[in-house]
């Protein structure tokens, strides 16, 4: 028994050294030589410093701006220290009233806008802090952003289609809009 | 053969099996069967809950509580009649067991010198090795081993075979059973048993199942379903805390009641094949007693099913006893039908089977008729073990048939010579696995008659069959290899031992479990015992010596070594019938489910109702017609159990793809139709 | 579901599909007795690893030994994680000095990291520090999946050997699971990881500025850490402005990469690969939901090649495939539905080219629906845990599909190793009864199924049934359960019922409304995770230990063959039913109530 515990611990520890230091140095060595930008967290810099990660959503309350996806993280929106989903039941009346709102407060910056709201601009992402939208939902958003700005449609959609990304390979994933790409975009900062 | 044939649904035995079925409700015989002991214990519960509601605080109306009560006590008294049934027809044959057991006479003399100083006792008070005389009409009053005298011997009385047997001292028909009678001539016994431990004492208490245990398979069984009963036990009582749960969030409904939770327990533990399963077993015994086969213990029956290699004897299994002419091969010169004639000729005194078969032979191929050769001038020649050869003289003609060497020095002695051709001609039957008689005429030899081993009828047919079951036949024989071969193949066996001695049949044995293959064989010497003894499944015949018969776990009344290939259909029957009554009894309870659940929840989640596609009437009527269902099944089950699921000789994957369809998917719809019909009787009674 | 939904179904279950000869076939190469081109190559390490800890590798091991060997590591390894996390401040690489764990939170995470549930009652950018993620969490995501698959080898060993008492060498078997298998795949797949944009580093949180400044309202909290009430009784807030953000980095890529290949599942954030630097593009979801099922698939494989008839491990990838891609369909087509409850609204919910519709509640844009459905399915399927989507807000259906495949007890691909041998536990159910209806004392790959096998095919099947059920009746009894729970009606016991599901079958995915980072979940969930796992493999160790002192019976036609489509379609059975029948009442009062109101009201 002893023998079988001190070898149990002999192994523990050269397999901590392997898979708990050598193995994640060894990754962290290659991916800040192979691929220095995603490493350290894909931020968009300009100038030299840092306005935001392209990977990490930030929230928009402005007309003006393009609006992310609701987040349901605490104790502000997009924190992102504490991603979380709103992990509200489907039949939750939380959740449908949650929606309405939602609906509600985007009617309420674009009044004239009837058409149906596109599902994941009022529902919460799993994460909280999704960087992206789907094209119907900036494609509801635009006419607002454009009128508020001043700007024509197409001057924002061209802005729009630069911020926007396909399937990858054709394939993969869901088309999606980057908010806050488009906004800096919008911006002008980028 | 005479069985003693009872029918399931016999009325001289329902009504000691229904006397049965009540007594069995103690705990005790209740405890040895996990799936019925839970539902014994919630027939006791369902029974104080309706006292309770008939106090008037019961948790639900006491008429839907006694209902459910009461069906479970039938579920209960359904299993033991099931049970008590299978005893009743094990037990018949045990009383007229018993009735060979009268209690006779011995006479016992002190040693084979002194035969005449007889002291008269009783048959029970015989001890081992004590020596008994018997005389013709007496009864046998023990088990033991003659060892002196010869005599016929009336074994009806244990076998069913009416013919007398003869039974003499030495060689492999020395042994007797107690409770026979010595029907001509007197033979000395040794007793061979103490009182209590005869042949016919261990038999009784095998058919009554006194004696029976759990095989192997039984106990693995009995751990799976104990496994789905504590699943379902588990499952059912926390659905009282999930209901209150429910309720309290809901904020409207009644929680589950425990009699609900009860019924649905005792709908989902597999309590068909829990009530049936001894059922099963005992049957399965009683189908060897019908087949006439005596199984020392339930393992060796299940075992029989599982037999992967088959011994057989070749000679009264494979073949019969005799061999038999088939051809006539004459000498060169000499016509075909003068051989054929002097053949029938030098036979037709030969009352040996060998012999008609030449008388026979002659007539089929050539026309001859049997002919009355009598008067005076015609001597026949009988065969002795000096000349070796027999026939007859007519007038001048001596003719002679008989064994090569023997008719050549026949003819040599005459002034003749043997032809090459026809010592080829002999020679290459030899070679062949047959025996050639030469035919010779004075000193001229006319041919040769090929005699052969006559494979049984359809035993080709019922090989084919065993190598479909997966089981592979092997013949043992003294022949030389050349002839077993020859015979192996006509017969389609997949093996053969030639020149087998005793020790060669062990070691055969040996090294095909070494392989893990489970070996069945049969045999009745005492040189068989070794190998009976180290066979997996050895059937002894009922003809041979004691010593086989303690060295098998099997004995064959009828002494048919064909029996074995019945043995293990048995074997496999009780096996199938026991899978499909599980799968049944597990698929039944999908339906249930669909009775229950929403008559459970209704009152908390209404739309749950959507789940009772059978649109039972009310809740309490669902719940009843299920548990009612389930009691019913028991009985109409109980002629399954019996008689056995049949057995097809076909190989697995089909055999499972039939057994899943007829019993899973059935098992699947029955009960959807049988609540249904239960729930529209209970409405129309006014029950519901 | 459009016409690329079912691609993207279709390309997954190819890929996975075309990995699995050539990753099998290496790890029967892996776990050969004789050594070959593979071991050769790794012989020197394991040479010299073996000499400093005084481990003779040929020493074959009792099933007995085997399992004391397995027990006494994994509760090393429990001890050591436990530790770290209660004396993480004064430990270095703690840039954001998060202080220590509480004992009950440490007790459960140890329990759910050792017994590759990862569970996670904490969220972990908001209370591990880099050292504890490093040398605790994912050395145990290594070694949890390594113990996994050397009790599979341990028990494929027991079918091919005969007469004998050894079963192979724990620290032999250990060793080669981590080195050869899961250490290599690891590595490549975090270097891809990096490349899509998951952070590698040993930074502190990067603080960036916000384009547009925000309000946190936090509820103002007395001494005691209690809600403060106003007269109304609500909770008295405090609103503050936000100007920036502070990104979560560090070591991550790392540690997903196993995570995912060791079916753990056990996230570096809190939200798991719904997390757009945990998953940041569609390439990385697919990998990422391609190594949960990667080596529970070859696997299947691997037992083939060992046992010497490649069909046979065919027969359960394919039972494994008959139960998962319906409900992966189901899930799918339940999600792509939309949310019944939303449908008054003027809401657009369909699928069009410009947006996945469905039900996107919890769900990430990059991923849509099909790609949350694969996961959601894949990772309950298989024991992992991780989730891209969050499981509480799926429509009642889409959520029964993946408490179900839990429920199933992790066999349909489960764990790494520990889903094969639970599969095979049910392969003895199986050919048990279907060596009755046959006629036949049953066999499995030439082993007699006696009664001993069958007790502890049972208790192995029974325990992760009766540790669900009796939890979840326990929990909604206990006040401090109840407390819990963060929906209310229906759904708030469906939360319950997967958090014991996950728990007691060693998934570690949840509802994740349930709050169970409290002393009462902690413990409870900790002992079930724990008799969930080590029970369980010490159960199949003694059926590998009884099978290999067994005879070996040879084939004849009498024999049920193990490796046809009616075997499949039996052993799918037996997992369904048993499945079915033990939760059908406990679901019927969950998702099954749910949905029907939902679609009644």
């Amino acid at each position: 028994m002893l023998k079988i515990i001190r070898q149990a611990l002999l192994i523990l520890l050269f397999l901590t050294v392997l898979t708990g230091v050598a193995y994640p140095l060894a990754v962290t060595g290659l991916a800040q030589i192979l691929f220095p930008s995603q490493a350290n967290g894909s931020l968009i810099e300009h100038d030299g410093k840092a306005l935001g990660s392209s990977l990490i959503g930030q929230p928009f309350a402005d007309p003006k701006y393009f609006w992310s996806r609701p987040s349901a993280t605490t104790p502000f929106a997009n924190n992102s220290t504490s991603s979380t989903g709103s992990n509200l039941g489907p039949t939750n009346s939380a959740l449908t009233d949650a929606v309405k709102q939602r609906i509600d407060a985007l009617h309420a910056a674009d009044p004239g806008n009837d058409a149906p709201t596109p599902v994941d601009l009022v529902t919460a992402s799993g994460s909280g802090l999704d960087p992206e939208i789907s094209p119907a939902a900036a494609q509801y958003q635009l006419a607002r952003v454009a009128r508020v700005r001043g700007r024509t449609q197409a001057d924002v959609a061209k802005l729009v289609a630069e911020a926007t990304e396909g399937r990858q390979f054709g394939i993969l994933g869901e088309p999606r809009v980057n908010v806050l790409r488009l906004n800096l975009l919008l911006d002008g900062k980028l | 053969m005479s069985t003693i044939q009872t029918s399931a649904l016999d009325t001289r035995l329902l009504l000691p099996a229904i006397g049965d079925a009540f007594r069995k409700l103690s705990p005790r015989a209740q405890f040895r069967n996990p799936v019925m002991f839970v539902v014994f214990v919630c027939s006791i519960l369902t029974t104080l809950l309706w006292l309770q509601a008939l106090h008037g605080d019961g948790e639900a109306p006491a008429g839907f509580i006694l209902g459910v009560a009461l069906w479970l006590w039938f579920t209960l008294l359904f299993a033991n009649f099931a049970e008590a049934i299978a005893e009743g027809r094990g037990k018949a044959q045990a009383a007229s067991l018993r009735g060979a057991r009268k209690d006779v006479v011995a006479n016992k003399i002190p040693s084979l010198d002194r035969r005449d100083a007889i002291t008269v006792g009783a048959a029970h008070d015989l001890r081992k090795d004590d020596l008994v005389i018997i005389k013709a009409g007496e009864f046998i009053p023990g088990d033991g081993e003659i060892v002196e005298g010869a005599a016929t011997v009336d074994e009806s009385a244990v076998t069913g075979e009416s013919a007398p047997v003869i039974r003499e001292s030495g060689g492999d028909r020395s042994s007797v059973t107690g409770g026979t009678r010595v029907l001509s001539d007197w033979i000395i016994v040794r007793i061979t048993s103490n009182p209590g431990e005869s042949f016919l004492d261990r038999m009784i208490a095998m058919v009554e199942g006194a004696s029976r245990r759990k095989t192997p398979n039984e106990i693995a069984l009995t751990i799976l379903l104990a496994k789905f009963s504590l699943i379902f036990l588990l499952a059912c009582a926390t659905l009282l805390p999930y209901s209150l749960y429910a309720v309290k969030s809901a904020g409207h409904g009644e929680p589950v009641t425990i009699t609900v939770l009860v019924a649905l327990l005792v709908c989902l533990i597999p309590t068909t094949i829990g009530g049936l399963l001894s059922a099963i077993g005992i049957a399965g015994m009683d189908r060897m007693i019908q087949a006439n086969v005596i199984a020392m213990s339930g393992r060796a029956v299940e075992a029989a099913g599982d037999v992967d290699v088959l011994l057989l004897d070749k000679t009264g299994t494979i073949t019969l006893g005799n061999r038999q002419a088939v051809a006539f091969h004459a000498a060169p010169d000499v016509d075909d039908n003068a051989l054929a004639n002097a053949a029938q000729l030098a036979s037709l005194a030969d009352e040996t089977p060998e012999g008609r078969s030449i008388v026979v032979l002659a007539k089929e191929k050539f026309g001859l008729r049997e002919r009355e050769v009598g008067g005076s001038g015609v001597v026949f020649v009988p065969f002795t073990a000096q000349t070796r050869m027999s026939g007859v003289d007519i007038g001048g003609q001596h003719i002679r048939k008989g064994a090569l060497d023997a008719v050549k020095k026949y003819i040599e002695s005459q002034g003749g010579q043997l032809p090459v051709a026809v010592v080829r001609v002999a020679e290459d039957i030899a070679r062949k696995g047959g025996t050639p008689l030469v035919v010779a005429e004075n000193e001229q030899a006319l041919g040769v008659i090929e005699l052969k081993d006559i494979v049984k009828g359809g035993i080709r047919e019922r090989f084919a069959e065993l190598r479909r079951m997966g089981i592979k036949t092997i013949m043992i024989t003294g022949d030389n290899p050349l002839t077993a071969a020859s015979i192996a193949a006509e017969a389609g066996v997949d093996d053969y031992l030639a020149e087998a001695t005793p020790e060669a049949k062990l070691q055969l044995i040996r090294n095909i479990q070494a392989e893990g293959r489970l070996v069945a064989m049969c045999g009745d010497g005492t040189n068989d015992a070794p190998a009976l003894a180290q066979a997996d499944v050895a059937v002894a015949m009922n003809s041979g010596t004691q010593a086989a018969k303690e060295a098998g776990n099997m004995v064959d009344l009828d002494s048919n070594p064909t029996k074995l290939i019945e043995v293990v259909e048995i074997g496999k029957q009780l096996l199938i019938t026991r899978g499909a009554l599980t799968t049944f009894s597990i698929a039944n309870d999908v339906a249930k489910y669909f009775a229950i659940i929403p008559a459970a929840f209704a009152s908390t989640y209404p739309a749950l109702n959507t789940l009772n596609i059978m649109h039972l009437a009310t809740p309490q009527s669902a719940i009843l017609s299920a548990v009612i269902f389930n009691a019913l099944i028991i009985i109409f089950l109980i002629p399954l159990a019996l008689k056995g699921v049949r057995y097809r000789a076909v190989g697995a994957g089909e055999l499972l793809r039939r057994n899943l369809l007829v019993y899973g998917v059935t098992g699947l719809i029955v009960p959807f139709v049988g609540i249904k019909l239960i729930d529209m009787l209970l409405v129309a009674l006014g029950l519901a | 579901m459009t016409a690329n939904a079912w691609l993207q179904i279709g390309l997954y279950l190819a890929v996975l599909l075309l990995t699995v000869k050539p990753l099998g076939t290496y790890m029967a190469a892996v776990f050969s007795d004789a050594p070959n081109r593979v071991t050769r190559l790794g012989a020197p390490i394991e040479r010299l690893l073996y000499r400093l800890c005084g481990v003779r590798a040929d020493e074959d091991m009792s099933w007995k030994r085997y399992a004391v060997a397995m027990l006494v590591f994994n509760v090393l390894g429990l001890l050591a994680v436990y530790l770290l996390q209660r004396v993480q401040q004064w430990l270095p690489l703690n840039p954001q000095h998060f202080d220590a764990v509480s004992a009950d939170s440490a007790m459960n995470t140890a329990i759910s990291f050792a017994t590759n549930t990862n569970w996670q009652g904490y969220g972990g950018e908001s209370t591990m520090s880099y050292l504890t993620q490093m040398l605790g969490l994912a050395v145990q995501n290594f070694l949890s999946a390594a113990t996994g698959i050397a009790v599979l080898i341990a028990l494929i060993r027991g079918f091919v050997r005969k007469t004998t008492q050894g079963i192979g060498n724990f620290w032999v078997d250990m060793t080669r699971s981590t080195l050869y298998v899961l250490l290599p795949l690891s590595l490549v797949l975090a270097l891809v990881l990096v490349a899509q944009g998951v952070p590698q580093n040993f930074k502190p949180y990067e603080t960036v500025p916000l384009v547009q400044a925000t309000t946190a309202t936090e509820t103002v909290k007395d001494a005691d850490g209690n809600a403060q009430k106003d007269a109304a009784g609500k909770d008295v807030t405090k609103e503050s402005q936000v100007t920036e953000q502070s990104l979560p980095l560090g070591p991550a890529a790392s540690q997903i990469a196993i995570k995912q290949l060791g079916t753990n599942g056990g996230g570096y954030y809190n939200a798991n690969s719904a997390h757009p630097y945990e998953n940041p593009t569609p390439l990385s979801n697919f990998l990422e939901v391609l190594s949960i099922l990667l080596l529970p698939a070859a696997l299947c494989y691997t037992f083939g090649a060992m046992v010497g008839d490649r069909r046979q491990g065919w027969a359960l990838l394919a039972t494994m495939f008959v139960i998962f891609v319906p409900l992966l369909i189901g899930c799918a087509l339940a999600e792509q539905a939309g949310n019944p409850a939303l449908t008054g609204l003027n809401l657009d919910q369909n699928a069009t080219v410009l947006q996945a519709g469905g039900n996107m509640e919890g769900k990430e844009t990059r991923f849509g629906i099909v790609n949350s459905a694969i996961w959601a399915t894949a990772t309950t399927a298989a024991s992992n845990g991780s989730v891209n989507a969050t499981h509480d807000s799926f429509t009642p259906l889409g959520g029964l599909v993946p408490m179900w495949l839990i429920q199933l007890g992790e066999v349909i691909f489960g764990g790494v190793g520990s889903g094969l041998y639970g599969m095979l536990a049910f392969a003895v159910v199986a050919v048990f009864i279907a060596g009755l209806m046959v006629g036949r004392t049953p066999e499995y790959l030439g082993k007699k199924i006696e009664a001993y096998e069958m007790k502890m095919a049972s208790l192995v099947v029974l325990i992760p049934c009766a540790l669900v059920v009796v939890g979840t009746a326990i929990a909604v009894l206990a006040p401090a359960g109840v407390a819990g729970i963060a929906n209310p009606g229906i759904h708030g016991f469906s939360e319950v019922l997967y958090a014991l599901s996950s728990a007691s079958n060693n998934n570690g995915s949840a509802f994740g409304g349930l709050s169970a980072n409290t002393p009462f979940w902690n413990v409870l969930l900790g002992i079930c995770m724990f008799l969930a796992r080590f029970p369980l493999a010490i159960g199949m160790l003694a059926i590998a230990g009884s099978l290999a002192a067994k005879k070996h019976v040879p084939q004849s036609a009498g024999t049920l063959p193990t490796h046809t489509p009616l075997f499949v379609v039996l052993l799918a059975s037996t997992v369904i039913v048993i499945g079915a029948l033990t939760f059908l009442p406990a679901l019927a009062l969950g998702p099954i109530a749910e949905q029907l109101v939902a679609i009644g009201h």
